[in-house]
């Protein structure tokens, strides 16, 4: 039993101390990246390369999630908001969720599961394949030439997903609340108009999703990047990328929001 | 006797304390077509990669036209990397580009030569390995040996001085591996470069190199001509040339003697 | 894939987030509305601004006419300063009354302006005088029961 416990705390100290020390690595390695992007931004069809695989490929995902969140979101805010005689504010409701939090954060754990894994099993199985090795061997530097423009292309898509997700929610509560149930089309946008701040709304959202977008980018290639050379290893990359890049995601939501509202006033 | 291009120096090197070479010394003369040969798991791939500058060795140096590779910075290491190339023991073609495209991609990198002029290089290659009607086609809808034979192009495409091999015959048919290596060697030839063949496969190997290198438990233990290879009388050799299971390599991985793993020898002290 | 289609889908691809921030930025946000207009400060003193939050809404008759700019606390007067940025193409008399309110039991709460008799116009930089804190819900409470229990006391004897 005490052998048992003793192992287990083990066990948990260990973990952390690899998980900081990954952290570490993974820093190093966001430095390198951002050091190695001078090919990306001189041959740039590279990153717009990879720009359609990450973001034009997502669009699909993003684009019927986005319009369902925000029908939901309708509906739910309609049964609230109907208790105070208030059903004209279910477009402040809807918008001002999916701006500032919804659409950030939801298009970010789309993009996680459905670019980032793509983006790591690729890498992954380029490492495998030696072909990162042999990019190396012909003198070309797999980091300028494979890992940047893939970090870059997430970094330009996420923010212009996250908006296309927002826009979507809001069509989707517009569907809901004046076509469905037939709340006042002028009522439902002014007051909206009157409740979403375009510097504090839209702006502050627009800089969450370009933060996550970092995030995800940086955590999807270096898990491909540093994933074992073996089936086993690049399908627990794959895995890895998916679960941490959700925790980050809400980590960093959590501080950046704290850090809007304080300057909010 | 031509001049030496590589001169691997008492090359030592381990992964962490685990040591895998323990001093080879050896020199590949230029123009020639070398062999490392060994048995699975020996470390002659590691050679290979301390040759080519992916790792670095615990002690001894590697002189390629008698520049030090490890004593080279990044960039250093690039400009002669670009003199050299290697084939990987799958063809490591990228999956994502056609067979065109990957042969072209080294003069695409490293050459701004224009469009017409990398066409004709690149199927000037793809001729010589006779793979042109296939420049179509993308890495995956390839056989091994018709993947090797374009990495192989690829490899060559810019003129190398010197060519490393990583097990260019691993998992070939018959006749594709009789491709294979008659391509090494008139490649080799004709383009007058160097080469380095890594490779268990000894048949193969003694038709076609110059010379070769025994490496078995991390040194040298072997060398010669293939016919002073086929002649010899060193255990070792014989044991690797004509495939024996016992001899200086054993069959079995080192252990407790048998008896007294099944209990016998146990019973046998009691009874 | 062919260099033209990408090219296409990148472009698309932007061009699709543009339009999408154009939409949030007019549509759904106020930057049709507001940022447009330029706005002249004007500043007023309350004893108690209650829940008023910067950004918050300026009415006067119902109509949205500015926005809280700005709120510290002044520590010589012990009251709160509010700068008001104003629509210019509101003129408001030099006599107008300024009211914190909340539109309904539970809404927001925005400072409301009722214009004066006076010829002279408010000038960027101008301090409204006559100021109406806000209705402190507590307080209002405490004086109904103690008003209540005044009324109560004489009829028990």
């Amino acid at each position: 039993m005490v052998e048992r416990v003793r192992r287990s705390l083990l066990r948990l100290g260990r973990n952390f101390i690899d998980g900081i020390w990954r952290m570490g690595v993974m820093a190093r390695f966001f430095g390198l990246v951002v050091a190695a992007s001078g090919t990306s931004a001189h041959r740039f069809r590279l990153v717009m390369r990879e720009v359609y695989f990450t973001g034009v490929l997502s669009l699909i995902i993003i684009i019927v999630s986005g319009l369902f969140v925000g029908m939901v979101l309708g509906l739910q805010g309609y049964q609230t908001l109907q208790r105070y005689g208030a059903t004209e504010s279910i477009g402040v409701l809807v918008s001002l969720s999916l701006v500032r939090e919804l659409g950030p954060v939801v298009a970010a754990l789309l993009f996680a599961s459905r670019a980032g894994s793509a983006i790591t099993a690729e890498i992954g199985l380029m490492k495998t394949t030696e072909q990162l090795t042999a990019m190396d061997m012909m003198a070309v530097s797999p980091m300028a030439r494979v890992i940047a423009p893939r970090f870059w292309a997430g970094v330009i898509s996420m923010p212009i997903l996250a908006l296309l997700f927002s826009s979507m929610g809001i069509f989707g509560g517009y569907i809901i609340g004046v076509v469905v149930i037939g709340v006042d089309n002028g009522a439902f946008w002014s007051q909206m108009q009157a409740a979403v701040d375009f510097r504090y709304d839209v702006l502050n959202g627009l800089v969450k999703a370009f933060v996550f977008g970092i995030a995800v980018s940086v955590i999807a290639t270096f898990e491909g990047f540093d994933a074992p050379p073996t089936a086993e290893g690049v399908s627990r990359a794959t895995t890895r990328t998916v679960v941490t890049s959700a925790l980050v995601i809400l980590i960093l939501d959590l501080v950046l929001t704290a850090f809007m509202l304080r300057d909010d006033g | 006797m031509p001049e030496t291009l590589v001169d691997v120096d008492s090359v030592t090197f381990s992964y962490g304390r685990r040591p895998v070479l323990k001093g080879i010394t050896m020199r590949v003369p230029r123009g020639k077509v070398v062999a490392i040969m060994g048995g699975s798991g020996c470390g002659k791939t590691t050679l290979l990669r301390l040759i080519s500058g992916q790792l670095r060795p615990t002690g001894g140096a590697v002189k390629i036209a008698g520049e030090s590779v490890h004593g080279l910075d990044r960039e250093g290491l690039y400009r002669m990397r670009r003199r050299m190339s290697m084939l990987f023991q799958y063809g490591a073609l990228f999956t994502d580009l056609t067979v065109f495209e990957n042969v072209a991609f080294p003069l695409r990198e490293h050459t701004g030569l224009p469009e017409g002029m990398i066409r004709d290089l690149v199927l000037m290659k793809l001729e010589a390995v006779g793979m042109r009607g296939a420049r179509r086609l993308l890495p995956a809808e390839l056989s091994g040996g018709m993947a090797r034979r374009v990495a192989l192009a690829r490899a060559v495409v810019l003129d190398p001085m010197l060519v490393l091999y990583d097990e260019p015959f691993a998992g070939l048919d018959p006749i594709a591996l009789a491709v294979i290596g008659q391509l090494v060697r008139r490649l080799n030839d004709a383009l007058g470069a160097t080469s380095i063949v890594v490779s268990h496969d000894v048949n193969e190997c003694l038709e076609i190199v110059d010379y070769l290198y025994f490496v078995s438990e991390g040194r040298i233990a072997g060398e010669g001509t293939p016919e002073e290879v086929r002649a010899s009388t060193d255990p070792f050799v014989r044991q690797f040339v004509h495939g024996e299971t016992d001899g200086p390599v054993p069959f079995h991985y080192s252990a407790r003697p048998y008896a007294a793993d099944v209990g016998l020898a146990v019973r046998g002290a009691n009874g | 894939m062919e260099r033209t289609t990408i090219d296409l889908w990148f472009g698309a691809f932007v061009a699709a987030g543009f339009a999408a921030l154009l939409v949030l930025a007019f549509k759904v946000g106020n930057l049709g509305t507001e940022r447009a207009a330029k706005t002249y400060r004007v500043e007023v003193r309350f004893d108690n601004i209650g829940g008023l939050k910067v950004r918050g809404p300026v009415r006067s008759a119902g109509v949205l006419v500015g926005r809280v700019e700005e709120i510290h606390f002044d520590n010589e007067r012990f009251q709160a300063a509010v700068s008001l940025a104003l629509d210019q193409r509101y003129a408001f008399p030099k006599d107008t009354t300024a009211a914190i309110l909340t539109s309904g039991l539970l809404g927001e709460t925005y400072v409301g302006l009722e214009a004066g008799g006076e010829d002279k116009k408010l000038a960027d930089g101008d301090r409204i005088q006559i100021a109406q804190s806000a209705v402190v819900l507590e307080k209002l409470i405490g004086q109904f029961l103690f008003s209540k229990a005044q009324d109560d006391a004489p009829a028990k004897k």
